[in-house]
């Protein structure tokens, strides 16, 4: 359903962000994308969704060449992402950025259902702003929610779990799941996180501008790789907690 | 007496979609043209000048008060003195606001000098919107000027909207704050093409436990200046805040200067300014979920100013 062709990525100050990367995704498969903080899994989304450009490479999406289109144009043929740091907004409640983001038609109801899939309490939350009143683990939840309320062909999430309390967490792993067995979405999930990793049909590895695919789920727990080589992790006092946000 | 575009504007300026219930005060092209009063709020047309007395009764509560201007004519240039006596624990609701509809050439102009006096205990809520509309090319033109005089225990609330279509606006703000006086200012501006605004507000904390907050929202567009002056002055065990937040846009210009003095060691003051452009990871978000760039602007730009 989406097939990345040689997609490489220099910015000026760093070439080879991504190598000449090929990956074709399937139909209603859950993948999850994994690798040490600055390898590039969210430049990688983010030229998937047309946010950024790509130095050299196509993307197509079920059979079209879409590597010219814009966001809003890839937004309209299904394709979403949930931000690693979702910006907040002045002035915009949590409602209205959800209706913005469902089908026309869909009603209170559905919004409500949305908020508690994340973890959220909608009578708590459906009026509030996304100002910064919201705390970083509220608005990444909301962020999420904004794309389950789209109706996708290809949902990619990036780092879900950053900055949501293991309860929490638990519940929107089972989102996840539930997304799986009630939509037809590809979704793509970037994430670290033991739970998230079971729900793979396949993980992929980002690691020095270039990706390695069908790793063994038990290769990443075991080696814990992210742990290895992750500087900021090793001086920080954060080692050794594999739930922690690594901010690098 | 009210014709078609008369209800139009008032509905811009004062949410008036009938004419109000309780007491009123409808001015237009430079004429008190309808009032009523009610048993605890009086209004009375000035005699040595244009203009009127408001005085609400103390412990007046929940009552609303509509006073609002319509320019309809060319070459008008109409100036109102209003002063507002808000009796001891009254707690009100007062809906200014003026708008301009000018179709010739000629400028059109309204300056509104407000006073409130605001006796102890009461709590007011004062809302002015500004609009302009009108195809010719003679200048909007609104310079309102408001002084008030809060008193022991007042809660003042103020909201001062201009969202479209005034070409030139000088808006002077004068508070004095007593005792224990709150006062919340919200400020929101839109200006583009060629437009130019100035906002001067000056607030002195005279009394203890006073506390002053501004927040004030303003967006930039087209070749638009505004320019933003602020001067708090705490003259006793105060809070005050100030909170400016401007987002420019294409080749718009914006000044801002701050200004906190304290005069007692427990004034707390702190003024926060911030101009920059729309940001544009919320502009992506929005696109990705499938609005286009102009919708997303539009979304984030309404939403800032409401
Ligand atoms: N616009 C940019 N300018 C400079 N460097 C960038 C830019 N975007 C990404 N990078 C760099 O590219 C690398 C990959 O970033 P990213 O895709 O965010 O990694 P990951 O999501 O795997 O942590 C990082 O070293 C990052 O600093
Ligand atoms: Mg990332």
């Amino acid at each position: 359903m989406l097939e990345l062709k040689d997609i490489s990525l220099s910015v000026e100050n760093k070439a080879n962000i991504l190598n000449k990367v090929n990956l074709k995704l399937l139909d209603k498969k859950i993948y999850v994308i994994t690798g040490p903080n600055g390898s590039g899994k969210s430049s990688l989304a983010r030229i998937i969704m047309g946010i950024s450009t790509p130095t050299a490479g196509n993307i197509i999406f079920n059979g079209q060449d879409i590597t010219q289109l814009d966001i809003t144009q890839r937004a309209h043929l299904g394709i979403g992402y949930a931000f690693q740091s979702p910006p907040r907004f002045k002035g915009i409640k949590v409602r209205e950025l959800l209706n913005l983001s469902m089908s026309s038609g869909s009603g209170e109801d559905k919004i409500c259902d949305l908020l508690y899939s994340v973890g959220l309490c909608s009578q708590e939350y459906l009026d509030r702003d996304m100002d910064a009143s919201l705390s970083g683990g509220e608005i990444k939840r909301i962020e999420i929610a904004s794309i389950l309320a789209r109706n996708l062909k290809l949902a990619v999430f990036d780092e879900p779990e950053a900055g949501i309390d293991l309860w929490s967490f638990n519940r929107l792993a089972e989102t996840f799941k539930e997304m799986h067995e009630k939509t037809n979405a590809t979704i793509v999930l970037i994430s670290h996180q033991e739970k998230i990793l079971e729900l793979a049909d396949e993980i992929i590895l980002v690691a020095n501008g270039g990706i390695e695919r069908n790793i063994p789920k038990e290769d990443i727990l075991r080696k814990g790789f992210i742990d290895d080589k992750c500087k900021c992790r090793a001086n920080c006092g954060k080692a050794g907690d594999k739930n922690a946000e690594c901010i690098g | 007496m009210l014709n078609a575009l008369d209800n139009l504007m008032l509905e811009k300026v004062a949410d008036m979609h009938d004419i109000p219930k309780g007491a009123y005060n409808i001015r237009k092209n430079g004429e008190g043209i309808q009032k009523n009063t009610t048993e605890n709020i009086d209004i009375i047309t000035k005699k040595d000048r244009p203009g009127i007395d408001v005085i609400i009764k103390p412990n007046t509560k929940k009552e609303s008060v509509y006073i609002p201007v319509i320019v309809t004519e060319q070459g008008i240039t109409d100036v109102v003195y209003n002063t507002f006596e808000i009796g001891e624990n009254a707690d009100v609701e007062i809906i200014a606001g003026c708008g301009i509809h000018n179709s010739g050439d000629n400028k059109s102009q309204h300056d509104g000098i407000h006073e409130f006096f605001i006796n102890k205990g009461a709590h007011i809520k004062y809302i002015e919107k500004h609009y302009g509309q009108g195809e010719g090319t003679g200048k909007k033109v609104l310079n309102p000027k408001t002084i008030i005089h809060a008193k022991e225990n007042t809660t003042v609330e103020l909201e001062l909207i201009q969202i479209m279509g005034i070409d030139n606006t000088v808006r002077d703000t004068e508070i004095q704050l007593y005792d224990g006086a709150k006062l919340i200012i919200t400020e929101r501006l839109l200006t583009n093409i060629e437009q130019k605004a100035k906002s001067n507000i000056t607030v002195e904390l005279l009394g203890e436990n006073s506390s002053a907050q501004i927040i004030s929202r303003s967006v930039a567009q087209g070749k638009s200046e505004q320019t933003y002056y602020f001067d708090l002055i705490g003259k006793n065990k105060c809070r005050g805040h100030i909170q400016c937040d401007a987002i420019i846009m294409d080749d718009a210009v914006i000044t801002s200067t701050p200004k906190i003095s304290a005069h007692h060691s427990d004034a707390q003051l702190v003024h926060e300014a911030a101009i920059g452009k729309l940001e544009s990871v919320q502009l992506i978000k929005l696109m990705s979920i499938g609005l286009t760039e102009k919708e997303a602007e539009d979304t984030i730009l309404k939403g800032f100013l409401k």
